[in-house]
């Protein structure tokens, strides 16, 4: 049984060039902070690899910070970022954000709301998940000058709602206030250019656009402060510290670099799949619906490869499951570590109660996808879904 | 045979996935996510037993080579067991939750929902036999090591249920099934058993009710719950307690009474006035029973009218042998040789030689 793999937006394969710079680098001693030869010779991979991701991304190569990730980039952002703008000034501890983002963002403002003093505000999305800009544009405006920081996701993970980062920023700049953004999803699958966005910080992950595990990045512009998370070497402009891996950071900017420039074609490509998939699985299934930016909006657009659908009367860990059998593999939703299904936290700040929350899917294209992935879906759904009927663990 | 092996994080239920993998059934590892965890902030965040407890079952699942999944079945859980047995302490009777959670959870809400999915039998690591008598009905008995054997806790479940269980460790004694798991290069060889009740952490019930039982059954009430300990003989009050909750009828330890009894014997829970909040105490004769009523009764096969057999009357209990009378829901039981201390609330099972014939929770005793 060959696998139909069908969650790209938890992970994606690596693409092979990514994985020739990796291996090519893997067998080379030099550590870049090291003064000798070998040390210059890695510190060289490094620095190319951060003119490359900055030619990709359209910042500076100073404004490339290499992280272990998303989860590390994010918590940089929010964290270092709230600390450094209180120091300047201690009214600041507002923190506006939404209901929808990840937890890599949602978690550490929790934590500063509990630790630190801050005053976290989630602004309310509406049913297909994008964030209420005049909500936003209050919750600032209310007291422009407490607010330390304002993040907002490029993309949702889940049902793939693109938010509108150019109002967001309008709004915050206006008034001097940071910008971050969570773009893990988005870069490789929608145009992302920093410097035109006008964001302040941005956050891109290896492994979700064909790089590996383990490596990351936060854009961060030159003028913002960032205090650190972890302290030592001060190895990444004093912001982060830890020794370069110098295989994992040229790998990431050979698949930054590869997924940007084929970011139009594949987006074509997988946005037809994407719709091919949608249609034909309403077709087999005719109440299931998809969550999040309609097909033929223009107004309000999704990620090209994300179809969230929700099968009403099904328990979608049952779908997970009996597709999974057939060698389908999708989400409910975004993973969890304790493998614990819970109803998610997007879907219900998008209005679905628990029972709508728990009965959906997160079908993800990526760039291996195949129409047959998704022939081979539209032949098992319709009765996985009947078999899945009835069996609610009520 | 598709399986579905309910798999806990422990040893017995690991082997008993792997028995069913050599057995040649197309296996299938779950781990049930069963208590809520409120510390989390994340709303509506749910833990396992433990994240080691589902981990632990994930590896055993790698190492058989079985798919595995979690299922969260923590309101059902929560709702059929956890709230029953706050309910029936605060009436003054001592539940077995383990036995509520089988008849409701395992073998009922999974065990529905696998048959629904396409299974045809859920597997478990309780020590119990089953096999097909001549009549055709599956039966149960005890398991060979009557050390560990677990047929009371399982003395609720019908013939449906039975049809579709497997429990490939009745014919083996722990030890061997430990060595077995070492055999099988399975991690938790050596995992301590587990005693306690799984959702009372550090197997406090009393005070597990005491900081739970306020939100169950309202602050009111829960205070009048509070009250006298009465010599049951002299009617002269002992002592004061803070709860019915932390008493069990035949308990003897634990009443903190500062004097002996006149005339120097140990003195018993006799009664749990659950209304008034009095406890009841006295020498271990007036525990004596020799007849018992039972409610809810569950039958495994055909319900025996009138039966001459044994009954177990708690978890690793004696067998008392006995005279069973069934009528449509309630059941008389008249024992041949007298049991102390029994709490109504506690499971009356009953057995045919190694046979569990079926079982009623006591409501009376006399």
């Amino acid at each position: 049984m060959s696998t139909v793999y069908l969650d790209h937006a938890a992970t994606t394969p690596m693409r092979p060039a990514a994985i020739e710079a990796m291996a090519a680098h893997l067998a080379d001693v030099g550590n870049p902070s090291s003064l000798h030869a070998s040390g210059r010779h890695a510190r060289r991979v490094v620095e190319e690899s951060r003119e490359t991701i900055a030619r990709a991304m359209n910042c500076r190569p100073v404004e490339v910070v290499f992280t272990s990730g998303g989860t590390d980039a994010d918590n940089l952002a929010v964290k270092g970022i709230y600390w450094s703008r209180r120091a300047q000034d201690a009214r600041r501890t507002r923190v506006i954000s939404t209901t929808v983002e990840h937890h890599a963002v949602l978690d550490p403002l929790h934590w500063l709301g509990e630790h630190e003093g801050a005053e976290v505000e989630l602004v309310p999305v509406d049913d297909r998940a994008r964030l209420d800009v005049e909500a936003l544009r209050a919750a600032v405006e209310r007291d422009p000058e407490s607010v330390a920081l304002v993040t907002v996701m490029w993309a949702n993970n889940e049902v793939g709602t693109l938010q509108p980062i150019e109002e967001v920023v309008a709004i915050a700049a206006a008034h001097g206030i940071p910008v971050h953004t969570d773009a893990v999803q988005a870069v490789g699958a929608v145009p992302v250019d920093f410097a035109a966005s006008g964001v302040d910080a941005l956050t891109l992950t290896g492994h979700k656009l064909g790089g590996p595990y383990g490596v990351g990045a936060l854009i961060v512009r030159r003028e913002v402060e960032v205090t650190p998370l972890a302290h030592g070497g001060g190895q990444e402009r004093d912001i982060r510290s830890g020794t370069l891996d110098t295989p994992g950071i040229a790998a990431l900017a050979v698949a930054v670099e590869l997924s940007v420039k084929e970011q139009p074609a594949h987006a074509e490509r997988v946005g037809a799949l994407r719709d091919d998939l949608v249609r034909r699985v309403i077709e087999q299934v005719p109440d299931a619906h998809l969550h999040g930016a309609p097909l033929d909006s223009e107004e309000l657009r999704r990620l090209p490869g994300n179809a969230h659908i929700g099968f009403p009367d099904c328990e979608g860990d049952s779908l997970l499951m009996l597709l999974d059998a057939r060698g389908i593999e999708c989400s409910t939703g975004s993973a969890c570590s304790a493998g614990v299904p819970q109803p998610s936290h997007v879907l219900l700040a998008m209005g679905c109660d628990e029972e709508q929350a728990r009965h959906s899917l997160r079908f993800t294209l990526g760039h291996t996808s195949t129409a047959a992935d998704v022939d081979a879906l539209v032949r098992e759904i319709g009765p996985v879904v009947e078999r899945a009927r009835g069996t609610k663990a009520s | 045979m598709k399986v579905l092996a309910a798999m806990s994080g422990g040893v017995d239920s690991a082997v008993a996935a792997a028995r069913a993998v050599d057995a040649g059934h197309d296996v299938t590892g779950i781990h049930l996510a069963l208590s809520r965890n409120p510390q989390s902030y994340r709303s509506g965040a749910r833990g396992c037993c433990t994240i080691e407890d589902s981990n632990d079952a994930r590896r055993a699942a790698d190492v058989i080579g079985i798919p595995f999944y979690v299922w969260d079945l923590s309101d059902r859980f929560h709702q059929d067991v956890v709230e029953d047995f706050m309910d029936e302490y605060a009436a003054g009777r001592t539940p077995n939750p383990c036995l509520r959670c089988n008849e409701k959870i395992k073998f009922a809400a999974v065990l529905e929902r696998a048959l629904g999915l396409g299974f045809d039998a859920v597997a478990t690591g309780h020590y119990a036999r089953l096999r097909t008598g001549p009549d055709g009905l599956i039966e149960m008995h005890r398991a060979v090591d009557h050390g560990k054997d677990q047929s009371y806790v399982l003395g609720v479940l019908d013939q449906h249920q039975l049809r579709h269980s497997l429990f490939p460790l009745g014919d083996t004694t722990k030890d061997a099934v430990r060595a077995e798991a070492a055999e099988r290069g399975l991690l938790v060889a050596d995992k301590p058993d587990s005693h306690d009740i799984c959702f009372v952490a550090d197997g406090d019930n009393a005070g597990w009710l005491r900081e739970k039982l306020p939100e169950r059954i309202g602050s009111d009430r829960a205070r009048q719950l509070a009250g006298e300990i009465v010599d049951d003989t002299t009617g002269e009050v002992l002592g004061r307690h803070d709860g019915t909750y932390a008493f069990t009828i035949g308990q003897r330890r634990g009443l903190r009474i500062g004097r002996p009894a006149p005339d120097g014997k140990p003195r018993f829970v006799l009664d749990i006035e659950p209304v008034s909040g009095t406890v009841r105490v006295g020498p271990r004769e007036r525990l004596r029973v020799q007849r018992l009523s039972g409610i809810r009764p569950r039958w495994c096969g055909s319900v025996p009218r009138r039966l001459e057999g044994t009954v177990q009357l708690r978890a690793h209990g004696a067998e008392h042998r006995a005279v069973v009378t069934a009528a449509d829901d309630a059941v008389d039981i008249e024992l041949l040789e007298p049991a102390y201390g029994i709490a109504p609330g506690q499971a009356a099972v009953v057995y045919d030689g190694t046979r569990v014939v079926g079982s009623a929770t006591i409501a009376t005793t006399a």
